[in-house]
């Protein structure tokens, strides 16, 4: 069974678009949305719940006023600045480390566990999908991230799937490298432009950093042809092959509103683009049942 | 002088954020204004490439996490037992430390009884500054592979304007990242798009910036793009929509080639000027 995550660096350059169409296309696979903080798979493909639990992470302190009587230790001793001068605690600012209640003379703080979402495993028209919804304002995305990976292998194999296709997040911070660890291959979604450019090379470090291989494609690449060549010599020289190019097409965001797969609404340029690039996917991944 | 802190986060990425920041503070400083841009997408900062500079003198930010020392250390696995992060095991009865895993609580070094764990800084990231054109910029960048990029953002907070304006250009999502960047300013704008995407990520948003108890408003880039689900949103929330920028060939060709709104026509600086300077009046009226 192959991992294969789709990561982009910048925010917003079709990394979830993309994935849903390969998922259309896909015969034996499993799906992850691991943009856990902003998912946006679920508009695409549609999913029907089976199986849904609430994910609790980590602690947020409690002070009982009854017993406080205000001594400030804790108020000394906690480093997020999280308890204020009515000795109430900050729930955004707490990282649950527990510090003050150990701490605290009059036994007045408690930890309670933090309810940060939920995840669910669904169905899709084309294979099971995991995916999950981070509650609002909560943190610990990349804890999140790696529970449902975990629980994609499960169904991937009772499922006797050979593919794992998971939509990454922007960025390269805690919900990336929880996203990255274990996959065989990334799948680069880029856009040309200096942003574009600029994210992508910090990707690149970070995927040399874990040693993860990946492949690359120029999204929406007709826009600036020269930027486009640039990000593909660029990557060739980390070793990062191109897999194509999506040119720019008016169907991508007409899909998006109709809240429709690309591959299943538009039979044009891009739609046709995203096509080839699956079978060389194929290919290279050596995906015998898909 | 009066200051104003004004943040810019987006559910979604690539809707905007960098583009608004960039010209709303290149507008304000053009007018004479005093003007802090503060790129806190650090994971992946791009303000720079917008103001054309290459931001220098980098600062370390960094948090501290905990050194044994092995000849005193007895073994107690105390340090083990406080620790909430599964930073520390215990092997051969010797404490082995996850410094990716820690968040520089102190606890563990607080709870030694032998005194055996120091604290030493690790960098995890670090601040840069530059001045362009009036605009006193500051940005963070993120050691790449490493998780944690709050602390990173937290000593950026610690940088904004006693006076003028201060403007914070957020990551993308809504969790901790953008709730650190976000938290205690004066006003959010929210920037999102009129697709299925933009409307999803901007209830999320909306969400994050109520649990906050922050004043917010939205803006919707590439209008004209899509459909009215934002807007019908908007409406039944009764969130002000403060400005729309058009899904526009000029303005995503300036883009590409580096270029700001204002590069794209001058008429967008009187109406961010115009922007800012409403909304300073709502936050001090």
């Amino acid at each position: 069974m192959k991992q294969l995550l789709v990561l982009s660096g910048k925010g917003g350059t079709g990394k979830t678009s993309v994935v849903a169409s390969l998922a259309r296309l896909a015969k034996n696979a499993a799906f992850v949305d691991a943009d856990v903080d902003a998912a946006d798979l679920h508009l695409l493909l549609h999913p029907k719940v089976q199986h849904r639990e609430d994910f609790y992470s980590g602690f947020v302190a409690k002070i009982d006023p009854e017993r406080c009587v205000e001594c400030g230790t804790c108020r000394d001793l906690c480093r997020y600045d999280a308890i204020n001068e009515s000795f109430e605690v900050d729930s955004f600012s707490c990282e649950g480390c527990g510090l003050c209640e150990w701490n605290c003379p009059e036994e007045a703080i408690s930890l309670e566990e933090n309810l940060s979402g939920q995840w669910f495993i669904s169905e899709t028209a084309n294979g099971p999908m995991v995916h999950a919804k981070l509650g609002i304002a909560a943190d610990n995305s990349g804890k999140l991230v790696s529970l449902i990976r975990e629980k994609s292998r499960e169904v991937a194999e009772k499922e006797g799937k050979d593919l794992i296709l998971i939509d990454g997040s922007p960025g390269l911070g805690c919900p990336v490298i929880a996203s990255v660890s274990g996959v065989d291959m990334a799948l680069l979604i880029a856009e040309p432009t200096p942003s574009g450019l600029h994210d992508l090379e910090r990707l690149l470090e970070l995927l040399h950093h874990f040693q993860v291989p990946a492949f690359v494609v120029v999204n929406k690449a007709d826009l600036d042809d020269t930027m486009a060549e640039k990000i593909e010599v660029r990557c060739a020289e980390k070793g990062v092959k191109s897999l194509g190019r999506i040119p720019f097409d008016a169907a991508v965001v007409k899909a998006l509103v109709a809240g429709e797969v690309l591959v299943d609404y538009s039979a044009g340029a891009a739609a046709l683009a995203v096509k080839k690039i699956w079978d060389r996917l194929k290919l290279e991944l050596n995906l015998l049942e898909n | 002088m009066s200051r104003t802190t004004i943040a810019v986060a987006s559910g979604k990425g690539g809707t905007g954020k960098t583009t608004l920041s960039v010209a709303l503070a290149l507008a304000l400083a053009k007018r004479g204004e005093k003007v802090r841009l503060i790129d806190a997408d650090a994971e992946e900062p791009n303000d720079h490439l917008f103001l054309d500079i290459e931001p220098q003198d980098p600062q370390e930010v960094t948090i501290p996490v905990p050194f044994v020392d092995e000849d005193r250390c007895k073994g107690h696995g105390r340090c083990r037992e406080v620790c909430r992060f599964n930073a520390i095991a215990i092997m051969d009865s010797k404490p082995l430390i996850f410094p990716e895993l820690c968040h520089g609580c102190g606890a563990c070094s607080l709870a030694c009884p032998e005194k055996a764990i120091e604290e030493k800084p690790k960098v995890v990231g670090w601040l840069e500054t530059a001045e362009t054109r009036g605009v006193d910029f500051i940005q963070g960048r993120l050691k790449i592979g490493e998780p944690m990029v709050v602390p990173v953002i937290a000593a950026l907070r610690e940088r904004e304007a006693d006076e003028g304006w201060t403007i914070i250009d957020a990551p993308p999502g809504t969790s901790c990242p953008v709730i650190e960047s976000s938290k205690g300013t004066d006003h959010l704008f929210l920037v999102t798009e009129p697709t299925p995407f933009g409307l999803n990520d901007l209830e999320l948003a909306v969400g994050m910036a109520r649990a906050l108890g922050l004043t917010f408003s939205v803006i919707v880039n590439r209008a004209g793009l899509g459909e009215r689900g934002v807007y019908e949103f908007c409406e039944r929330e009764g969130i002000e929509i403060v400005l729309e920028i058009p899904f526009d060939k000029h303005i995503a060709a300036t883009y590409a080639r580096g270029g700001t709104l204002l590069d794209a026509d001058e008429a967008w600086e009187a109406k961010l000027v115009e922007l800012a300077h409403n909304t300073a009046k709502e936050v001090r009226p």
